[in-house]
């Protein structure tokens, strides 16, 4: 789907790169000024690489050495900004009907009503940009996007400057964007909870260079562990289930094949997702009672990371299949002795887990 | 009061050729400042501090040098004076077109000035999302780059044309001091100043063109109100 091999630079930042990927959802992940964002640019035709070539559903968009630079509006990328840049001289209809206007008819393959209705952007044709709130400006943003009918849509940070609950809802809606309309998407974004989450392939950037590639739940981890404070940023996704809400002490219960949740707060029903973090959990050789940490989550080891540092990265297969990676130090994997394929008991906080992101 | 408003035919005849000069130095210059102001805002190239010195010179120079300059270039016998004769039949030495350039080039800065600002006061990156959407370079200007710098574009044309009604110095050096022809209403009140009983006539055609001043500032102003979008 897309091909990549590019250089960039300007002052003392450079960006080299290359890739393949036919992924669904492709995501870019680093810290601020890791590159991923000028990639977008690059991708999207708002910024011109210094070499290399760019090919996009077997088209050469860009080739330097052949002169090849085909212009943004030729490209067929649609781009969602992060603070939405909504044209704040058009109602919210005419912005998000710009890109159609300049899509010719035979390309025209996304129509309004469904766009508007997934999108929940109906209410809001009326209005001036200036008068909607964050969520409901990235909504709008992309609206617009999509109803250009691209083949491609790069979204740069489109939830980093929304709050929590209005980050779930879009990215609630761009997977609906991703099932509904089958339009490829390539996501930065600083969050691995988002990539986790949405994407299905996620390039990490450290300082202008790919440190990894793969799926998110073994690139993330595995290039975070080679940043410095990269620890915070592991965070290992599990799907549950909402058993019981236990009205005595506010908690609910939630069902996983390893083990029960204990999150601290009421959840609505239905299936939901939990994030963990590496530096929340804990590990034991045994299944202890008597500590204060209720989720006791029941896997083998399959996989010891340590490194120079004085850190480790243990990932457990839990019953049911899925991953956990645990962050402890080097000393206390050496005094447990644990071996891969041992069996091993995960502790989880229920005061670590942060409700609002399930 | 009655003697304010009791104009002559003489006078009549200043104002329509004021307000007909102004009105096409203005129109004539907008392009150009548009062009000029958009060029100076958004793009780098070599000439840049050049150009923008060339376009505020007409500011700086004393009028009476920007018309003799004029003159040099646009007279009959001048380079370009002699091009524009020749090959589109223009004429500027001593007629009204001459006082419509004249009045153009002195309020070419004044007009430059805020249009360049509200351009750089548009987010670069707003036509860039417009071209992400399939519109060319042209088109993002004109739907979106354009409509922002309005209250701008509408600053500099009003200034421009109250710039225009009141040259004097280029003008009456360029194309002297013509009744019906080249005598605008600055041009007609110095003359009147300059006979022994022209005070009060003088003093009729000033309030004129403070009136057309200051209507010309109320319309900017109502023109500006309407640009707030929901804000």
């Amino acid at each position: 789907m897309i091909a990549l091999d590019v250089t960039y630079a300007r002052g003392a930042f450079s960006l080299v790169c290359a890739f393949e990927s036919a992924a669904r959802v492709l995501a870019a992940h680093g810290a601020s000024g890791a590159g991923k964002s000028t990639l977008a640019n690059l991708i999207a035709g708002l910024a011109r690489p210094d070499s290399g070539k760019i090919i996009l559903g077997g088209e050469t968009i860009v080739d330097v050495s052949r002169g090849v630079f085909v212009p943004p509006e030729q490209r067929r990328v649609g781009f969602v900004f992060q603070d939405a840049l909504l044209f704040p001289h058009l109602k919210v209809r005419a912005n998000i009907l710009f890109g159609r206007f300049f899509t010719p008819k035979a390309e025209r393959r996304v129509a309004f009503e469904p766009v508007v209705e997934t999108l929940g952007v109906s209410h809001l044709l009326d209005r001036w940009p200036a008068t909607l709130s964050g969520g409901e400006r990235q909504r709008v943003g992309l609206a617009r996007a999509l109803l250009a009918s691209p083949r491609l849509l790069v979204m740069d940070e489109p939830m980093a400057s929304l709050d929590r609950p209005r980050r779930h809802e879009i990215m609630t809606l761009i997977e609906r964007m991703r099932d509904e309309f089958a339009i490829p998407i390539f996501l930065v974004s600083h969050a691995s909870e988002e990539i986790e989450r949405l994407a299905d392939e996620a390039l990490v950037f450290d300082q202008g260079r790919i440190i990894a590639q793969g799926a998110p739940s073994e690139a993330l981890p595995g290039a975070s562990r080679l940043i410095e404070g990269g620890r915070f940023a592991i965070v290992s996704g599990l799907a549950a289930k909402v058993a019981k809400i236990d009205e005595r002490y506010g908690v609910t219960r939630l069902a996983h094949p390893a083990g029960e949740i204990i999150v601290a707060a009421r959840l609505a029903e239905g299936p939901v997702r939990v994030s963990i973090r590496a530096t929340d959990v804990a590990l034991a050789k045994t299944r202890s009672t008597d500590t204060s940490v209720r989720t006791t989550l029941r896997g083998r080891l399959v996989k010891i990371d340590a490194t120079d540092s004085p850190l480790a990265f243990a990932t457990m297969e839990l019953v049911g299949g899925e991953r956990l990676i645990a962050a402890a130090t080097r000393l206390a994997m050496d005094e447990l002795g644990l071996k891969i394929g041992d069996e091993i008991f995960a502790l989880v906080k229920s005061v670590a887990l942060d409700e609002r992101e399930i | 009061m009655r003697d304010v408003l009791d104009l002559t035919p003489q006078d009549w005849t200043a104002i329509g050729l004021s307000v007909k000069v102004a009105t096409i130095a203005t129109l004539a210059a907008l392009p150009l400042a548009l062009l000029a102001a958009y060029a100076l805002a958004r793009w780098r190239f070599p000439g840049h501090g050049a150009l923008n010195a060339v376009t505020h010179l007409p500011l700086v120079l004393p009028p009476v040098v920007t018309g003799f300059v004029l003159l040099l270039l646009f007279g009959r016998r001048g380079p370009l004076g002699a091009f524009f004769a020749d090959y589109l039949g223009i004429v500027f030495a001593f007629r009204w077109t001459g006082a419509a350039l004249a009045a153009a080039v002195m309020s070419f800065p004044l007009m430059i000035r805020p249009i360049r600002l509200s351009f750089e006061s548009v987010d670069r990156r707003l036509p860039m999302a417009a071209r992400s959407l399939g519109a060319n370079p042209f088109w993002a200007f004109l739907v979106v780059e354009l409509p922002l710098a309005l209250p701008g574009v509408m600053v500099g044309v009003i200034l421009g044309f109250a710039k225009a009604l009141g040259e004097f110095g280029a003008t009456i050096t360029f194309v002297s001091n013509i009744p019906g022809e080249t005598r605008t209403i600055p041009a007609a009140i110095y003359s009147l100043i300059q006979t022994s009983d022209g005070d009060a006539a003088a003093m009729r055609l000033a309030i004129i063109s403070a009136a057309i001043a200051v209507i010309a500032l109320t319309v900017s102003e109502m023109l500006q109100r309407r640009a707030r979008y929901g804000t």
